[in-house]
């Protein structure tokens, strides 16, 4: 197992660096540091002296990936990219281009995202288990055919329309949770309060027609027949047989999605105010901030890539006769 | 003129293949089985007729022209308009020519807004203007209940006339050559849309029947040109997607060994990349490269458009991991079948066994996971266009109705009609594509059933 | 049960309201809430120039002067000055001196920047703060050499100051000052003692007293002694923040602004929100006695006399979406609404009202609509290299006559910013000495002035200039190509297709096509570097309130593509250029307005720029806030607004009880819903019950 785990780190580290590669080449075709230059000092008054002193604070006046005038070894590590680069594999993400330090951003940011997800996703969860069960239980009844049609129109409006809406029924008609906002501590549970109901209600039908797919292919299993031939009443064989057994596969799924609650939900944030990562993300894009673009996507490969080993390892906690090579 | 734009060309060239593909799969019972299994649901050829006449209105805007200037000299060379027009601008050129000078509300006939009016006797007062097209044919504002009584009562006969003859033209002969498929609840969708749609006709012709937006464009007419955009992004991407899919999960589970774990690299390194970091970083790449071109395009319309070409092909190149990961998977097990190791011994080239083997079995996934794709895509699309890395802003689409209601929902009093009637449409249309992709799914994959 | 009852009894208990997005324990505090949309980038008086900046950069710094805060026209105002400075001529006729007395007495707010203890902290214990205000706090005196100091910041080579350039050209010895700290400062590690280096051009005279000199006359140099460039800077403050450790904790006076003003940012996160808390060491500025006529009135002078500032804290929460703010503005959870953004690309802007005058429904509660016009212009800009429109030429001046004509700026006003916005009938804008109004203030070329108001002449007159130019209805009169024209600009926003759509139609109206081509705001910068564009929309908010700063946008010497300049139309007139340099000079009088009507003449005969707009800044506020007016030219507006928090409280009460019934429609529903459900599962179990009971199979 550990030697599994240890290559598994090890293959990941060429695919950081091609992901890094990629993450640089976009931004800087799509900006050249002039253009950050300008982004970051305003519209009024910007002098060319100013342009080149700000390039060369933050090491832009070097050329992108490979520097001819340089020594040696030089070639390669007096470029923007290898500078910019090789301090992500310490956690060391520098300074974003208006001068905060990142890593001290991230780690504030990280609270209110969480804040934000884990409720979402352990709600979530419940919730679609709980309404997919009843579907399955109720199966070829009207009560399933409803529920299904309910859960495909639920699917079909877009999370925008959820956010907009919930928004203006809750909090502006109703009064009942501030608008927008966060604050620290216990307070935060009146500005969760409503994402987290727009979050898990936009989740409702995807989820649930998801999870109800693999109770019915559980159901349809020869031990699922045996022991209603034995004489088991429905309930005992749903609570008790399909929901443990199909919970691997539910489990297995999810597990790859924990990782990634760090990152937040980038619209839910935005619209409701919420200092956390997805915000950020957001900011940083379309402030042309290259510094914090490529923090936060070398953190999500990160837990992308840790979500992926430890949903090969619960593979093999869960399922016995699964063994990794 | 006529003007073919890039996605035209994609869409119709998609149209062709699917009409190709529906002639050889009739004659073929293999492939035809799984169809008629579909088109033996309701549900199934209900939603296939709302998806029909929303492609029908996709397809009626994918033919493009640029309309002649008129001139004084009739010696003179043609000139010709920058604008770039469509067949379901012409048709619709009523909606599209009487537009108001900005906000009213649905079947309204005054602006949403007040204005300082001159009176004849020389006095202004700030009262709400009458609308230039809306309800201008009334003299009397009390009329107004009736005249739209009288105005939707005459659409709906002549829907329900319409529908009468399309039910009898279609028991005649679609009913006859297959008769197990319910055109029963063909009918009853039909009706349905006629019953909205025929009402709708008849108010237009006098009134705005979802309202004008900010620039007094009618938000229905907004509403239909953006069917367009989301069938375009919901069909083309799959373009690309689909190639690069199936060459590589199929390579993947076929060839295995060093193949496969390139990859698997591959395609790990680009799911890890956040999805909207990626897709927002390459839509701006692009919009700089059109930018710095500006020679390359003639007008504004076909900038616009290779924008939604780079968007749906950069939606293709970030999302094909999913197919090529499910037919990788299927493709292993393929492998080990007696059939293709048979074919292996014979020696048949990798190629003939890819073609004759592999492809069509594997076919049903393909189906199956394009037909889901398509409302994923069009949801897609509305988040996108709202972050702000979708469409170019002079492209309508639903993404940015969405958008500009963002900020009309802050106006005092609310103007809610533009995120209504985006709604409506949207829904619509994902609606009845994911009650297809289900009927789809269960028609292909006969494993499941319930 | 119990558990029933006691529900009722926390929902019985909550007389309050729900959606409350502050501390309870603030309820009933004298604070001031308010929000921002940007995010302020710099708070160091050297940096800092948007306005989102100067609403906290100037609360906290006092610059010499200020601002008089109800009179209009702006006029100046000593702040911390002892008297308005004047300026005297130097030896050599050239140069001029203003020298600065500040009143003795003023003191700096609380900050550990003045405990020597706190100068040479170790990084473990920069590192274990949260903010600098938990260190040991300190004040002193302000002197002379502060303002000093600031004045050599503006050099230093770890700054990027936006004005260098032109104070460089305006301050003796400053840019040689620049070159020689740019030689001295290679190691960039410890702190950079200005103190040590001489400015040639900036002497003080005593513990109070400070002279400036400059090159050469320059009236306008007033106006920047009221910015926070010429706000005065302890050493100690610098050298706090240069230590150690201190950036990694983003404790820099780019975050952390230190000054005497009547307000210290206690709190800074940028991105949820900012507090400002009164400072205690503050004099205690009386409430400005006199104003413009009609402010008394207005309840202004209402606390003419007493000591300032009347909040205690400000708040100021960080909103990005326009919904959420706009919805808890009506909610009584903002004071005031309404920022005005000087970024000229796609700000968030919160729309309001469909008109000038408020909806009953806002009228109802209380809330005040203020208006007043923005020294600022928005302008439809020639290129003046373009072959097509641009140059000297007979033809293009009769196109650009007709397009001048043609594109309705009164519908502009009127569509997209709810009417408010004043057509621009010169390059100027309004409360600014220069422009003239009504009927001799109108562009002859564009209007005419009947029944008493500016009526823009018709369309039909525009189409007889495009024939006349060579272009009858839209074709080439040689060729019969229809005419195109390009109108660059910056777009990506989602309110971007209802005003292209706009565009086009104007143009449409002389059977002209027009392509636009938008660009994002760095792509469009570079068009305009380059001169590639052919028109174009810009800018431009004022400085300071004189003409110069608006007439030098036309101004030959500036132009964008050979010099570098602000003249992004890059007209070049000798006459006009001869014109401005008399006029930059000259001080306010009938001769300086001869001057400008001449120039403005010739700015309308040659039209470099085709109509525009000033707009209008809307302030809602709410009953509770007082003294409130809108000041387009400084922002330091905090210390004399006060607020009733009694009625604050009452009427949010009022307006923001919980509506409890669809709550309990929505559980009733959901409740409904499952019993169906229950009812089957009990049959079910019953029939299973009673199948089991008879032997039968249930597979």
């Amino acid at each position: 197992m550990l030697a599994y785990i240890v290559r598994r780190v090890l293959y990941a580290i060429p695919i950081l660096l091609v992901i890094n590669v990629i993450t640089f080449a976009l931004f800087f075709l799509v900006n050249t540091p002039d253009d950050m230059a300008r982004m970051q000092l305003g519209t009024k008054r910007v002098t060319p002296e100013a342009i080149a002193k700000w390039k060369a604070e933050r090491g832009y006046d070097k050329p992108l990936f490979w520097n001819g005038a340089a020594a040696g070894a030089g070639r390669f590590t007096d470029t923007i990219f290898f500078e910019k680069s090789v301090r992500l594999f310490v956690f060391d993400f520098g300074r974003a281009e208006d001068n905060r330090d990142i890593g001290n951003e991230i780690r504030t940011r990280m609270g209110p995202s969480l804040a934000l997800a884990i409720p979402v996703f352990l709600v979530g969860l419940a919730v679609n288990i709980t309404f997919a069960l009843g579907m399955a239980f109720f199966r070829a009844t009207y009560l399933d055919f409803w529920g299904v049609i309910l859960c495909v129109a639920m699917m079909s409006i877009s999370s925008l329309f959820y956010i907009i809406g919930g928004q203006f029924l809750v909090s502006k008609l109703w009064h009942l949770v501030p608008i927008s906002g966060y604050a620290g501590g216990l307070d935060a549970a009146k500005f969760l309060a409503l994402p987290v109901l727009i979050g898990v209600v936009g989740g409702v039908g995807a989820g649930s027609r998801w999870y109800r797919t693999l109770f019915l292919e559980e159901m349809g299993k020869d031990y699922v027949r045996t022991a209603r031939a034995k004489g088991l009443a429905e309930s005992t064989v749903m609570f008790r047989h399909v929901l443990q057994n199909a919970l691997i596969p539910i489990l297995t799924g999810v597990v790859v999605v924990i990782p990634l609650l760090f990152m937040g939900s980038l619209l839910t944030e935005s619209f409701f105010g919420i200092p956390g990562l997805g915000s950020y993300t957001i900011d940083a894009i379309q402030a042309q901030d290259f510094a914090v673009v490529r923090a936060m996507v070398f953190i999500g490969s990160v837990l992308y890539i840790v979500g992926l080993l430890l949903t090969d390892v619960s593979y093999t906690l869960v399922d016995p006769r699964v063994r990794l090579a | 003129m006529p003007v073919l734009l890039p996605t035209d060309a994609l869409l119709w060239l998609l149209v062709a293949a699917g009409a190709a593909f529906g002639v050889v799969s009739a004659s073929r019972e293999h492939l035809a089985a799984p169809w008629s299994r579909v088109f033996r649901s309701r549900a199934a050829v209900a939603s296939a007729v709302v998806l029909a006449v929303f492609a029908t209105v996709g397809l009626l805007d994918s033919l493009h022209y640029r309309p002649r200037l008129p001139s004084a000299d009739p010696a003179a060379p043609p000139a010709y308009a920058v604008e770039v027009r469509s067949v379901l601008d012409a048709l619709l050129a009523p909606l599209r020519t009487r537009s108001e000078k900005t906000y009213s509300a649905p079947l309204a006939t005054r602006l949403f807004q007040k204005e300082s009016v001159e009176r004849p006797d020389g006095t202004t007062v700030r009262e709400y203007p009458r609308l230039a097209y809306g309800g201008a044919q009334l003299r009397d504002e009390g009329d107004r209940g009736r005249d739209i009584a009288l105005r939707a009562i005459a659409g709906l006969a002549g829907a329900v006339a319409l529908w009468w003859l399309l039910v009898a033209i279609g028991r005649r002969t679609l009913a006859r050559r297959w008769p197990r498929v319910p055109w029963g609840a063909a009918a009853a969708a039909l009706g349905g849309i006629l019953a909205l749609a025929g009402p709708a006709a008849g108010l237009a012709s006098g009134y705005h029947v979802l309202g004008t937006n900010q620039v007094g464009i009618d938000v229905l007419y907004q509403a239909l040109k953006s069917i367009r955009t989301s069938l375009v992004i919901g069909t083309v991407t799959t373009l690309v997607l689909l190639p690069l899919g199936i060459a590589a999960g199929v390579s993947a589970g076929y060839f295995r060994g060093r193949i496969d774990d390139a990859i698997q690299f591959v395609y790990t390194t680009l799911n890890s990349i956040p999805g909207v970091l990626l897709i927002a970083a390459s839509v701006l790449m692009i919009q700089v490269l059109i930018d710095s071109h500006p020679g390359a395009f003639e007008t504004a319309a076909q900038r616009a458009d290779m924008r939604l070409l780079a968007l749906c092909a950069i939606l293709g190149l970030t999302s094909w991991t999913g197919l090529a990961r499910l037919l990788r998977g299927e493709s292993l097990k393929l492998s080990e079948q007696d059939y293709v190791q048979a074919a292996h011994a014979f020696g048949v080239s990798h190629a003939r066994i890819l073609a004759r083997h592999l492809l069509p079995n594997v076919a049903h996934i393909v189906v199956i996971s394009l037909v889901l794709d398509f409302s994923g895509l069009v949801l897609a699309e509305a988040v996108l266009s709202y972050v702000g890395v979708g469409v170019d802003p002079s492209t309508t689409s639903f993404g940015t109705m969405i958008n500009a209601a963002r900020l009309e929902m802050a106006r005092e009093p609310m103007v809610w009609w533009s995120l209504a009637a985006a709604f409506f449409f949207m829904l619509a249309l994902v609606l009845s594509a994911n009650l297809f992709a289900d009927a789809v799914r269960d028609g292909f994959d006969p494993r499941v059933r319930v | 049960m119990r558990a029933i009852l006691l529900l009722a009894g926390v929902l019985a208990g909550c007389t309050g309201v729900w959606n409350d997005p502050y501390p309870a324990s603030d309820r009933g505090r004298n604070i001031l809430y308010s929000a921002f949309t940007e995010r302020p980038k710099h708070l160091d008086p050297v940096q800092s120039y948007t306005e989102d900046e100067a609403q906290f950069t100037q609360q906290v710094y006092e610059p010499p002067l200020q601002y008089h805060y109800l009179k209009r026209p702006y006029e100046l105002v000593p702040l911390t000055a002892s008297e308005m400075p004047q300026a005297t001529r130097g030896r050599d006729g050239r140069t001029t001196v203003y020298t600065i007395r500040i009143r003795p007495g003023i003191r700096y707010q609380p900050h550990p920047a003045f405990v020597p203890g706190n100068l040479a902290l170790s990084p473990e214990r920069i590192a274990a703060l949260a903010s600098p205000y938990a260190l040991p706090l300190g004040t002193r005196e302000l002197t002379a050499d502060d303002y000093i100091y600031e004045i050599k910041r503006l050099a230093s080579p770890r700054l990027q100051s936006p004005i260098l350039g032109l104070m460089a050209d305006k301050i003796v010895g400053l840019a040689d000052l620049a070159q020689r700290l740019r030689k001295f400062d290679t190691r960039r590690q410890d702190w950079l003692d200005l103190r040590k280096h001489r400015l040639e051009g900036v002497e003080k005279v005593d513990e109070y007293t400070y002279r400036v000199r400059l090159k050469e006359p320059y009236p306008q140099f007033l106006y920047w002694l009221a910015m926070p460039f010429f706000a005065p800077m302890p050493w100690e403050a610098d050298r706090f923040f240069q230590q150690p450790g201190m950036a990694e904790k983003n404790f820099t006076l780019d975050w952390w602004p230190v000054g005497t003003g009547a307000y210290m940012l206690t709190e800074n996160n940028p991105n949820a929100r900012m507090v400002l808390e009164r400072n205690p060491n503050f004099r205690g500025e009386p409430y400005p006695e006199e104003g413009a006529p009609g402010d008394a009135g207005a309840g202004l002078l209402a606390d003419a006399g007493k000591p300032m500032p009347f909040v205690d804290r400000v708040v100021y929460s960080r909103e990005k979406e326009g919904i959420p703010y706009w919805n808890k503005f009506l909610q009584g959870y903002y004071d005031a609404a309404g920022i005005p953004s000087d970024t000229f690309d796609q700000a968030v802007r919160v729309s309001v009202g469909g008109d000038v005058s408020l909806t009953p429904e806002m009228e109802a509660k209380g809330i005040r609509l203020r208006t007043s016009i923005d020294p600022s212009i928005f302008y439809l800009g020639v290129n003046w290299l373009d072959p097509v429109v641009g140059g000297d030429t007979p033809r293009a001046r009769k196109l650009r006559h007709a397009l001048a004509i043609a594109v309705d700026w009164e519908e502009f006003i009127s569509i997209f910013l709810n009417g408010r916005g004043r057509v621009a009938q010169d390059p100027m804008a309004p409360g600014i000495f220069g422009q003239r109004t009504g009927a001799e203030g109108i562009d002859p070329v564009t209007h005419v002035w009947r029944n008493g108001r500016a009526e823009r002449r018709p369309i039909g007159e525009a189409k007889q200039l495009l024939a006349e130019a060579g272009y009858p209805d839209g074709r080439d009169a040689k060729t019969g190509a229809p005419l195109v024209l390009y109108l660059d600009t910056v777009g990506r926003g989602p309110g971007d297709k209802p005003r292209f759509d706009w565009w086009r139609r104007q143009f449409a109206k002389l059977s002209v096509q027009l392509e636009i081509r938008d660009t994002d705001w760095n792509r469009f910068q570079e068009k305009i570097r380059k001169g590639s564009q052919q028109l174009y929309i810009l800018g431009w908010n004022a400085d300071y309130p004189d003409p110069e700063n608006f007439l030098f946008l036309l101004d030959g010497p500036q132009a964008k593509v050979a010099h570098g300049g602000e003249n992004t139309s890059n007209y070049e007139n000798p006459e006009y250029d001869a014109l401005f340099e008399k006029m930059k000079n000259t001080a306010n009088s009938p001769e300086r307005q001869a001057i400008i009507d001449r120039m403005v003449g010739r700015v309308r005969r040659d039209a470099p720029w085709i109509g525009g707009f000033h707009p209008v800044t809307y302030s809602l506020s709410h009953a509770w806030l007082q003294n409130g007016k809108p000041n387009n030219m400084a922002r330091n507006n905090l210390k004399y607004l006060r607020v009733d928090v009694a009625l604050r409280e009452r009427l949010r009460r009022e307006w923001n009880q919980p509506v409890l019934w669809p709550v309990g429609l929505i559980l009733a529903l959901l409740v409904a819903s499952a019993v169906p459900a229950f009812m089957s599962y009990r049959r079910r179990e019953r029939k299973m019950g009673s199948d089991q009971h008879f032997g039968g199979s249930h597979a």
